[in-house]
């Protein structure tokens, strides 16, 4: 597995379309080539790099159009005289010259502005129109502290908790269950394991969305409805894992555990011992997929989840803006959060998931 | 050792106080069994949970698409025949949703059966093109390939969200057009703009990881044999008619069923980002699966196990066809 696994690497083939190592000059494929990544790169990661740029925003910058590159916030200034900040235009006089005022209040057209290195002068009315806002840099990184403190209203280490609780149990189970019964069809010749067989691997032919009513029955019978395990339970017995365990387990040698049988070891612990101790890698494939799947669960959890306090961080997301109005700065920052961890995962297992897909075709 | 390695040790560590407590009963079942029923020791727990939420369902929805009412448990439902059949497919005139006593599954039907072939054949044009320009022996290369294939791990739902907030009245989209002073447009208020909106959105999200197959099947394909049309002086597009693309077919079927099987049930994402709407524009089978089930009141559990169960017809022939020739692939 660990062999197969590492197929990005650098030293793949190269074909004929490839330029010329060494070669001065480039091809026009080439330039095609660059052009399309290049634009490739432009679709699929700006959107993303929008919102993480966008969710450290200020509200007030957030409904602006067109919207600002660059998180910002208008500038202010403490006027004596004046118990709130005020914000600072910077104004074009008659004469040509600009000046920098705070404005006190806009009537109309016009605006009251004050010289706040001046304040005696008096107030000051000025054209709306001659007034530009004055603007400085700024994270709004209070959209994630007031998300993340338990004040804001929003229980979101409860959906954390509910997310996290469901990936890691039901992934400790997959691997255990999954792990025992790929060594049970790959190391015991026995009657009706090609029958074990084909009935596990059957239900790859059963996708989850054409048995979502009886599941559903069922999960509701055992009392479950609106329970993390009623999430759990359904998804434990996953015939893709089965399927890669079964497969890297033929490749261990039976001589292994012939000689573990003439030490007395029982079964159980052959299995427990050497068998799982020597199938990490493929243990490690199953995991990754396992966690990536119940993470980003949506229909399974959309339909057994029933109120508030069992949803998951999936489920909150989704339901975010139908209660809450639109509250964009919140949402923004929530969803930024959501797909931080699997960055993490992205960043640290691409090759592995990658080489998953590649050598499985299942996600 | 790799990280994914040590990652996956942790849970081991984590067990290893409960499966000392295991080993002893296990050993005694050893005892009381013999060996040669242990395998079956081993399978019962993966077995158990294969048939209670794999078989059994199947068996039980057949159930429910011939028995009628709104209650959950079976004792409480009457059986109807092949009403629920009849219900979905009574029609006035097959191509206009509005004569059917059950419109909303046949416009969901409509939209699955336009938003089906036009994404499945997109998504493998550009996953193809991307994966022949990853081929490539380009700088930045494992940058690039990381950068295609990074939305395939973004849940649905950020997807979702991320794709709403651009394309909102006030979004990055129409700020482009803004600059460029070309007309802005409410994209997700026009059934014409919100199902190309929801086709592409799909694809941006799903791409990587058709790309990723086709580039393992394109780095199968030997060198050598590019080298001796390079002999020949065959030029690159009659390398790629002649070598890769008969080369790559086995790996392009098992995509393109792949991708078929994936488009159907295509539910997550759209429900986020369109909810189905404006109207019923963007709603596919999944979806509407969902509203008459789950969503609507009183719930139809009838009608919908036999969408769903009309739905599993068309995914098992797909499926079946995915089996035989990943099989053929690997034989040959």
């Amino acid at each position: 597995m660990a062999d197969t696994v590492t197929m990005g690497r650098t030293m793949s083939p190269r074909n004929l379309l490839l330029a010329r190592r060494g070669g001065k000059k480039l091809h026009w494929t080439d330039i095609l080539t660059y052009a399309f990544l290049g634009a490739g790169f432009l679709i699929m990661f700006l959107p993303v790099l929008w919102v993480v740029v966008s969710s450290l925003k200020t509200p007030a910058n957030l409904s602006e159009f067109p919207p600002t590159l660059m998180p910002s916030t208008a500038q202010t200034s403490v006027v004596e005289g004046f118990k709130a900040p005020l914000p600072l235009f910077e104004v074009t006089t008659k004469d040509g010259t600009t000046k920098t005022l705070a404005q006190i209040r806009r009537v109309g057209l016009n605006a009251q502005m004050i010289d706040p290195a001046n304040p005696e002068a008096g107030k000051i009315v000025v054209k709306v129109a001659d007034a530009k806002p004055l603007r400085k840099f700024h994270l709004a990184f209070e959209n994630y502290s007031e998300l993340l403190s338990s004040t804001g209203g929003s229980d979101i280490w409860r959906y954390v908790y509910n997310s996290l609780f469901i990936t890691v149990i039901a992934t400790v189970i997959t691997l255990v269950m999954n792990s025992m019964a790929a060594f049970a069809l790959s190391k015991y010749r026995f009657r009706g394991s090609n029958t074990a067989l084909v009935a596990i691997l059957a239900t790859l032919m059963i996708p989850a969305t054409v048995v979502l009513v009886p599941v559903y029955l069922i999960v509701s019978e055992l009392g479950l409805v609106g329970n993390l395990w009623g999430v759990i339970l359904p998804t434990v017995a996953t015939p893709t894992g089965v399927f890669l365990l079964r497969q890297y387990m033929l490749t261990i040698p039976d001589e292994l555990i012939e000689a573990a049988r003439m030490d007395h070891a029982s079964e159980w612990r052959i299995f427990w011992r050497i068998i799982l101790p020597l199938s990490s890698p493929a243990l490690a494939v199953v995991a990754i997929f396992s966690i990536l799947s119940r993470w980003n669960d949506f229909l399974l959890p959309l339909i057994v989840l029933n109120h508030r306090e069992s949803f998951t961080l999936q489920l909150a997301l989704a339901s975010y803006q139908n209660e809450n109005g639109v509250q964009y700065d919140q949402l923004l920052a929530m969803t930024t959060l959501t797909a931080l961890p699997l960055a993490f995962a992205f960043i640290f297992l691409q090759r592995y998931i990658t080489s998953g897909i590649a050598s499985t075709g299942i996600k | 050792m790799s990280v994914a390695t040590r990652l996956a040790a942790v849970p081991g560590l984590l067990l290893s106080a409960p499966a000392r407590l295991i080993e002893l009963p296990m050993a005694g079942l050893q005892k009381l069994l013999g060996i040669r029923r242990m395998p079956w020791v081993f399978l019962t727990p993966n077995l158990l949970a294969v048939l209670l939420f794999a078989l059994l369902p199947v068996l039980i929805n057949v159930f429910y698409s011939f028995t009628g009412s709104d209650r959950l448990y079976p004792q409480d439902r009457s059986f109807v025949g092949f009403d629920n059949y009849a219900t979905l497919l009574d029609c006035g005139n097959y191509l206009d949703p509005a004569t059917c006593s059950r419109d909303l599954f046949w416009r969901a039907l409509h939209n699955s059966m336009i938003f089906v072939p036009v994404q499945v054949t997109t998504m493998i044009l550009v996953a193809l093109i991307t994966a022949l320009c990853l081929n490539r022996d380009i700088r930045g290369r494992g940058f690039f390939r990381a950068v295609f294939f990074f939305p395939v791990m973004l849940s649905p739902v950020v997807v979702a969200l991320t794709w709403q907030w651009l394309l909102q009245r006030n979004g990055a989209i129409n700020a482009i057009l803004d600059f460029f002073s070309l007309p802005t447009f409410n994209w997700m208020v026009f059934p014409q703009s919100a199902f190309p909106w929801a086709v592409f959105v799909t694809i941006w999200a799903h791409m990587g990881f058709y790309t990723i197959i086709l580039l393992a099947g394109l780095q199968s394909i030997p060198r050598d044999v590019y080298e001796a049309a390079k002999m020949d002086s065959a030029s690159p597009w009659r390398a790629f008619t002649r070598i890769t693309l008969p080369m790559l077919r086995p790996v392009l079927l098992v995509v393109f069923v792949l991708c078929v099987i994936r488009s159907v049930q295509t539910f997550d994402e759209l429900y986020v980002l369109t909810g189905g709407g404006p109207g019923s524009a963007t709603m596919l089978m999944v979806q509407y699966i969902y509203e008459i089930g789950f969503a609507a009141q009183p719930r139809n559990f009838g009608l919908a196990a036999a969408a769903s169960l009309l739905l599993g017809i068309v995914l098992l022939i797909f499926t079946a066809l995915q089996l035989g020739l990943s099989r053929n692939s690997r034989d040959g």
